[in-house]
């Protein structure tokens, strides 16, 4: 009898007749151990190990300050898993926000040629977490070759973003004319926190797509994940996490849209907004709130999510809303 | 037993506090008998640790909360000690103590401006016709480790300056190398120095080593005269924790039924948030009830505490959470 069958056992015996259980668990366990030296050459029934799905925040996986957390499961009829996530709050957002602040000014100090580096290694991590990436989009319900594919555009973009890292100065960069000895420069410079809302699909891709580019300008990116199954999300954090990226440059939380945005949308420490989605009511809201602090806002409706599904968002356009240009004058001299 | 062990302890403080009351410090020449003090109860640390970490666990909210935030303001010192200290820098500082949000004059004032002993005419001009006090370290601030005429001249010249309270070190070394009775006479000397200047008598819990001696210095400073006793300098980590805080709160609650004199309490150093500002609000007012949650017997030593207090204030005003940027720093 294998153990867990005696556990299960002990525990009939228990609720029927306390008094017995000594007796009855010294019978159970040797007969037991008889039948499992019988059988030594029969594979081990071991227990599985779960794994607990968990945000990605300030380069560690936590669960909500909550508590909460919601249900899901896997689309199709053959995957009965059924898995608890944690549900992130406003507190959450606000945590993160402070987190991501304080990491900010240390990514953006590193040279560009640095975040090119990271990024790549980002590549490098998910290519190595392939097989891993794939089955999460297979348990969402989308084919293999569907999942695959889109597990390789998601590492290309990486990949795209890590050579545009240090091409963003000679691309956005200009030497302004003016009428004077003096030289006119503007620079791209980071423009701080920003909130990101992902796309609720494609998972994956929108994730990448719409966070990279954020943290491609320096930035800091607070990122909100509504997907039905954030476990894709999870799996990229651990992508993430590997990657060198600074602990608190993305921090991902999994929640509630109508929830989560406002008091991301008010926060008055973030500095700019990246909606992906048609959110309806609540994008307009989003911009509304936004207007005290002044936020950048951009959102990405259907047209980008079209996008996303033939060979993904990529370029400097994504990049640039979220910078700052500073012009500063410089004298000539002789 | 142990009840009746504090009790005896309770009735020694009390007769130890009539035999020095009666007998002026100037009159206790050096060649003064030895003074022996009655000796603390120990601490059972594991119990201070989990009920400070068990009074934590209160949540204050909306009402509650933000009239917690504003009694925290009142209650601070706000403090700048830095060999970059300047004048601008002291004078601003004094401004954010009068009125620490520029839109709403309801909020505030501080209890004090702590400074060093240079600083305190600009303070006390700075602060003139208002309720903050003028607070100054002194006694060879922060190690205390100077000959005793030089401490009491410091603290002397820092309440000729207009210093209104005094925030003087006890000398650590002294204390570890148990020599009890140096550290209680420069304590009572300092109080005597000060004048009608109030006395906080800085411990430095961090360099004490074990709760035992806390709670030793702690008494050994009231009954040597202060009026406030303080954990920290500031300079040292650990600065104030929550179960030092609650072991000095005992230690003032059993002098106050020993004695019946009331002595102030500040955790200096180590408080940022606002959340732990209520959390020690929590602590005192479980240890000492309401008469304690007061700006005369209660202070924060802190600077960063004020910004993140307005902000938590201004968030459960707009709603929206607040950016450190937007709040005045020194």
């Amino acid at each position: 009898m294998a153990r867990s069958k005696v556990v299960k056992r002990v525990a009939k015996i228990a609720s029927a007749e306390p008094s017995l259980i000594r007796v009855k668990v010294a019978a159970e366990v040797e007969g037991a151990a008889s039948k499992d030296s019988a059988r030594r050459e029969s594979p081990i029934e071991r227990v599985t190990v779960n794994k607990a799905y968990k945000m990605y925040v300030g380069g560690a996986f936590i669960r909500s300050e909550s508590g909460r957390s919601f249900r899901i499961k896997g689309v199709k009829s053959t995957d009965p898993e059924v898995v608890n996530i944690p549900r992130g709050s406003r507190k959450d957002v606000r945590d993160a926000v402070l987190v991501a602040k304080n990491a900010q000014a240390g990514w953006a100090g590193r040279t560009p040629y640095n975040h090119g580096q990271i990024l790549y290694r980002l590549a490098e991590m998910m290519e190595s977490r392939r097989t891993e990436l794939a089955m999460s989009l297979v348990r969402e319900g989308q084919s293999q070759s569907e999942a695959s594919r889109e597990v390789q555009l998601a590492i290309d973009i990486c990949v795209y973003y890590a050579g545009l890292c240090d091409k963003l100065s000679a691309l956005l960069a200009s030497h302004n004319p003016v009428a004077g000895p003096h030289f006119g420069f503007t620079l791209p410079e980071s423009l701080g926190v920003v909130g990101v809302v992902a796309p609720r699909a494609p998972s994956l891709l929108g994730l990448v797509s719409s966070i990279v580019p954020v943290a491609v300008g320096g930035n800091a990116a607070v990122v909100i994940v509504t997907s039905a199954d954030p476990r894709t999300a999870s799996i990229w954090t651990e992508c993430l996490a590997t990657s060198d990226l600074p602990g608190g440059v993305v921090n991902v939380i999994y929640g509630q849209v109508a929830e989560l945005l406002t008091p991301m949308a008010k926060h008055r420490e973030v500095s700019g907004l990246s909606i992906w989605g048609d959110l309806g009511d609540l994008g307009i809201q989003a911009e509304a709130d936004a207007t005290e602090s002044v936020k950048r806002v951009r959102r990405y409706a259907d047209g980008d999510r079209a996008l996303l599904s033939t060979d993904g968002a990529r370029g400097l356009g994504y990049v640039e809303p979220f910078l700052e240009f500073k012009t500063v004058w410089h004298p000539m001299g002789m | 037993m142990g009840s009746l062990m504090k009790r005896a302890f309770l009735h020694f403080v009390v007769l130890l506090h009539r035999v020095i009351s009666s007998v002026p410090m100037s009159s206790r020449g050096a060649d003064r008998a030895p003074l022996i003090l009655p000796s603390s109860p120990t601490v059972d640390a594991v119990a201070l640790e989990e009920r400070a970490s068990a009074l934590a666990k209160r949540s204050l909210k909306k009402v509650a909360k933000i009239a917690g935030l504003r009694l925290a303001i009142r209650m601070m010192d706000l403090t700048t000690l830095e060999g970059k200290d300047t004048p601008g820098k002291v004078r601003a500082l004094c401004s954010k103590a009068l009125r620490p949000l520029d839109t709403d004059h309801t909020i505030g004032p501080c209890a004090a401006i702590c400074v060093y002993p240079n600083f305190v005419s600009v303070a006390k001009l700075a602060l003139a016709g208002s309720s903050v006090a003028v607070a100054s370290v002194a006694t060879a601030f922060p190690s205390g480790q100077s000959p005793l005429a030089i401490k009491l001249d410091d603290a002397r010249r820092a309440v000729d300056f207009g210093a209104d309270e005094i925030d003087m070190v006890i000398d650590r070394g002294a204390m570890l190398a148990g020599e009890t009775a140096k550290v209680f006479d420069e304590i009572a000397a300092t109080k005597e120095a000060c004048g009608q200047a109030h006395l906080k008598v800085i411990l430095e819990t961090g360099e004490l080593g074990s709760y035992d001696v806390i709670r030793r210095a702690s008494d050994l400073a009231m009954l040597a005269g202060a009026d406030f006793i303080k954990t920290s300098t500031g300079k040292i980590q650990p600065a104030a924790t929550p179960p030092v805080t609650l072991l000095m709160l005992e230690a003032i609650r059993d002098y106050y039924y020993a004695t019946g004199r009331r002595i102030g309490m500040k955790p200096a150093g180590g408080v940022r948030t606002s959340k732990q500002a209520l959390h020690y609000l929590v602590i005192v007012k479980e240890t000492l009830g309401d008469d304690w949650l007061d700006p005369s017997l209660f202070r924060f030593g802190a600077s960063a505490l004020l910004n993140d207090v307005l902000m938590q204030l201004e968030k459960e005003r707009t709603g929206a959470y607040q950016a450190s940027d937007d709040f005045s720093k020194d």
